[in-house]
Parts: C-alpha cells; structure tokens; sequence
C-alpha cells in the first residue's frame, strides 16, 4: 500500500505522518508538495495538520486552491483513503470534501493536551480495528477547531453515521456542535479530524492509541484488494 | 474602481471574539454595550470600469474565496 503525505508551505505535522506509516505500518510513504499533478500511484492521502498558508484569510482558505487538491478531489471521487488531520480537516472542508466548517474555539483559547475520543463509528475503513463506542487518548492542538454545520446538515451527519468521534463525555475543548471531532464524507473514504493520531502511535509519546488508525486504513485496504493479512 | 468587502459571521454562528471584547468593554464601565460582532474588512482595486461586471465578479470571488459561507456573510460597496 502506498501512502502520500500532502506538504503545503506552512504544513508542520507531515512528518510525524510520515513517521507515523513507516513506524505503525511499514509501508510505502512519499511526501508529496502542493504543486503536484498527480496523485494516481497513491491508495491513501494524509492532509497533515500546520498552518498551511500562514492559515491567512481562514485556515485551510489558500491551501484549498494549490494545484494538488484538484488531484485530492479526482481520488476521493475515485473512492481512494483521505485522511485530513488538524488544518488538513479544515483544508478538506474548505474544499467542499467534507461538510461544516471549523472556527475560533469557543474560550479563544489554543488547546493543547491529550483529549479522550470517543470511537462512534467503527464501521468505517480509517477506524475498523477500533470497538464501537470505544474511548480512546488521542492529543489536540488547535485554536480553531470548533466544528460548525447548520442543524440540516448536523442531522444527515447523525443519519448517515458520519460521525466517527468525538470528545468523550463533558471533554468537549472547543465548543463543537455535537461534540464531534472527527467526520467523513458520505461514502465513508474521506475522513477529517482535529486530534492527531499519529501524535499518538508509541507509549513514549503518551499514547498509542492513534496506531490503528494506521492498521485500520491498511486492513481495510488488503481486504478491498484480495490481499493477505499479516498480523 | 474601487471595492470594499465585509466578511462577518452569520448571525447563528457564536462569535467567541465578539463575546470576548463585549466582556472587555464591560469591564472598562462601558454597560451599554449589547452584542459585539467581529469582520473582516478587505479594500480591493479593480481594473476595470464596467460596474455591472465588478458587482458579478466580486460575488464570485466572495462565494469561492473571501467568505466561508458555511459561517459567514459578505457584502460589498464599489466606488468608482
């Protein structure tokens, strides 16, 4: 499996993502810059957390119009993996991958800790090795993360099942409707979250719970592709 | 001609900044202060003197970029 790991100028957690494939799943990763025009050799694209853009006019505003993000809507229509961390949510929502939107959090404040998710969905392909309902340590570090969609759109996302986590109990730190931290489009192959999993993939960094996301995604792929699983 | 953009937040959208600075302002005494909003504010020069073209071409370019209009609204004023 081949993972692309998106560099836009002001990108700050690719490389953990980088990291993050190499050490939880062994497998092919490429950083790919902003100016590319194709991404057809990849099965999964990482949008990395940072300030891309100098995140000037609102986060993920600019980055949404680089060259490669033409390319990111060609896989998602194609049903490839997205998986958009942090800023990379906002870039997805932004360009029209995902609905909502994410603003100022509601006590201004930057937050940065680990923060518990609960796992609400773990039908879809970036959270399969998860259980269902499942509460897990996964670290924040955002100012803006506070997810916002209007109440339509806040019930088709109930509906369709495309929560796939949240701030467990009374944890929510940015005021995000629904306590949600984590969604995917409707088909279920394009996912954005604001916590970061691949802060999370070694006891060393506090936790490593954010690991199966990565074995997920790969699970998910093997099966799709007739391929044989290794432990 | 000349362009002035207004970006603010949609009415059912909490606007923390706003709530920060209304509390601000209270605290410094001033009690007559109700909700407090915050914009954006975007002076833009166009080359062009065909008002009807600018007024169609700004709302696109509020649509695709200077609004998210997920959270916000936009209006604008021309001067020539």
């Amino acid at each position: 499996m081949k993972f692309a790991v998106l560099v836009f100028p002001g990108s700050n957690c690719d490389i953990d993502c980088y990291k993050a494939v190499e050490q939880t799943i062994g497998q092919e990763v490429d950083y790919v810059w902003h100016t590319a025009t194709d991404l057809s050799a990849y099965d999964c694209i990482l949008v990395p957390g940072g300030f891309s853009y100098g995140d000037y006019l609102r986060c993920g505003a600019i980055a949404r119009f680089a060259n490669v993000m033409n390319e990111v809507k060609k896989a998602a229509d194609a049903g490839k993996y997205i998986l958009g961390i942090c800023n990379g949510f906002q870039i997805l929502t932004e360009a029209n991958l995902l609905p909502g939107a994410l603003i100022r959090n509601n006590g201004l404040k930057f937050r940065c800790h680990q923060s518990p998710l609960e796992v609400v969905n773990n039908q879809n392909p970036f959270t399969r090795d998860y259980e269902q309902g499942e509460v897990i340590s996964i670290p924040i570090a955002h100012g803006e993360g506070n997810y916002f969609c209007d109440e339509a759109t806040l019930a088709e996302l109930q509906a369709n099942n495309q929560i796939i986590f949240r701030y467990a109990g009374d944890s929510n730190p940015n005021g995000s409707v629904d306590n949600i931290a984590g969604i995917s489009n409707k088909v279920g192959n394009v996912v954005g979250m604001m916590p970061h999993p691949e802060r999370a993939v070694s006891e060393i960094l506090g936790s490593a719970d954010g690991k199966r996301m990565f074995t997920s995604i790969l699970n998910a792929w093997r099966e799709q592709h007739g391929t044989a699983i290794n432990g | 001609m000349k362009a002035t953009v207004y970006v603010t937040i949609k009415e059912n959208v909490l606007d923390p900044q706003g709530v920060a600075v209304q509390g601000g302002l209270h605290s410094l005494g001033f009690n007559e202060v109700g909700k407090v909003r915050i914009g954006k504010y975007l002076e833009l020069e166009l080359d062009t003197t065909d008002r009807a073209e600018a007024e169609a071409r700004l709302k696109v370019m509020c649509e695709k970029l200077l609004a998210n209009t997920v959270v916000e609204d936009y209006r604008f004023e021309l001067e020539d």
